[in-house]
């Protein structure tokens, strides 16, 4: 072989694997693979679509609401806009079906969130993030209680697979924990309100819109991670890519007058992911009786378009096609 | 009708050509303890992978590399990667592999077995 042969096949090599540099996006730091979680965000930057996620629950009733069966509709799209950021919209179609007036329907506001991935550890599973969410204020209906300023949500995201666990913890290392915190603030500290009375008198009224501690977590046992690096128990197809999880969905108001009341959910469920979409459902479980009674479901189609079509939907303005984010 | 089915058929296909690949299964079976010494490792995955930067090698306790060093995927199927094993006395073994898929992602992990 000529020295220009060597030197070319040497460019060729590297330049292969240049191209082969592995991108630990969304869903993959190390072995471990993070499905996205249908309740709370995960911490992935991500090329992906939720379309849909569906969400049914009977509501309890306030003083001046009745009873409400609540279905929402949503849809997410993810995109990177480089290794490490990325960007997602989501919007959610409200059906609320009162049980004595008439149900109406509309879109919630329009939500957006700027997502980046600081920290990366494929030693021990670990990924940090920090995320701003904007609540774009006046793009929802009124109808379905959307509301007319905008939020925005700083958050700090976290995921953490316990695959460096001791041996003698084997069947733990399958486990993962991921989770989000978030101070949802309002861009309008009251929202005034004018109601007329039978006498012709105006009433002003001028609630505080509160500034909400949002907490979520998710405790998955991927069972692809047990066969594949701890034990294989000779588990089938579908079963071998599944996922038994459970998400906590929480909300703890820090100002008016529900402050320090929290609400919210645990949603035992489980998710299977293939190689171009995953489906997950869900059980909600009120973790009190503030907002409903009921245990409602959550069920979500949510497909990886960096797998679907990668030299498409992984294009990013800066670092041209990314390519695929992880093995599935 | 037809085409929506050949859509659901293709994404929830677990194992197409041309996606990355994950590892299936493998002989000696993750995380399982053998009576005699394997003759090699071979690991199956649900793709296909390429051969230039596909690696395995297997390891003993002290961390000492105890395989042949002849790792390779089979010529007659590219979903299946092997390297062959010296008799190899009681004690546990760890596997280190990282393949390349056909669409160019990388996929790496290790699993370990025990010979009596």
């Amino acid at each position: 072989m000529t020295r220009e042969s060597l030197l070319a096949c040497g460019l060729v090599v590297m330049l292969v694997a240049v191209t082969l540099e592995p991108a630990y996006g969304h869903g993959l730091i190390g072995k471990r693979f993070f499905p996205a979680t249908l309740a709370t965000d995960d911490p992935f930057v991500a090329d992906e679509l939720s379309l849909p996620t569906v969400f049914h629950q009977k509501l309890r009733g306030a003083e001046d609401t009745p009873p409400t069966k609540e279905t929402d509709v949503s849809a997410e799209l993810s995109k990177r806009l480089s290794p490490d950021l990325g960007i997602s919209f989501g919007g959610t179609f409200k059906i609320l079906d009162p049980d004595s007036d008439k149900t109406v329907s509309g879109f919630d506001n329009l939500d957006v969130t700027l997502k980046y991935v600081f920290f990366k550890s494929a030693e021990h599973e670990t990924l940090l993030a920090l995320g701003l969410g904007w609540g774009v204020g006046g793009t929802g209906n009124k109808r379905v209680d959307a509301e007319g300023f905008d939020t925005w949500t700083p958050q700090l995201f976290f995921g953490k697979g316990f695959g460096d666990l001791p041996e003698q913890l084997e069947l733990m290392k399958p486990l993962a924990l991921t989770g989000v915190l978030g101070l949802a603030v309002p861009s309008r500290i009251h929202t005034k309100t004018f109601e007329t009375a039978d006498t012709g008198e105006v009433d002003v009224k001028k609630p505080l819109n509160p500034t909400v501690f949002q907490w979520g977590f998710s405790f998955q046992y991927n069972l692809q991670y047990l066969q594949s690096y701890v034990r294989d128990v000779g588990l089938p197809a579908p079963l071998n890519r599944m996922i038994p999880i459970v998400e906590l969905a929480l909300e703890t108001p820090i100002d008016g007058r529900n402050a320090g009341r929290t609400t919210g959910s645990v949603n035992p469920g489980i998710v299977w992911f293939g190689r171009y979409l995953q489906l997950g459902i869900e059980a909600v479980v009120p973790i009190n009786d503030d907002i409903s009674k009921n245990v409602g479901v959550l069920a979500q189609v949510h497909f990886y378009l960096d797998d679907i079509l990668p030299q498409i939907f992984t294009w990013t303005p800066f670092h041209g096609v990314l390519g695929p984010t992880q093995p599935r | 009708m037809r085409r929506l089915l050949a859509v659901a058929v293709f994404l929830l296909a677990p194992s197409p050509v041309g996606a990355h690949a994950f590892p299936d299964h493998s002989e000696p079976r993750v995380g399982h303890t053998l009576d005699a010494s394997p003759p090699a490792v071979r690991i199956w995955f649900d793709g296909q992978i390429e051969p230039v930067f596909s690696t395995v090698r297997v390891e003993n306790a002290d961390k000492q590399r105890v395989d042949k060093g002849d790792a390779a995927i089979d010529p007659r199927d590219n979903t299946l990667l092997h390297v062959s094993l010296p008799p190899l006395p009681p004690g546990r073994y760890r596997v280190f592999w990282s393949v390349i898929a056909r669409d160019g992602h990388r996929t790496e992990g290790d699993f370990s077995f025990r010979v009596k």
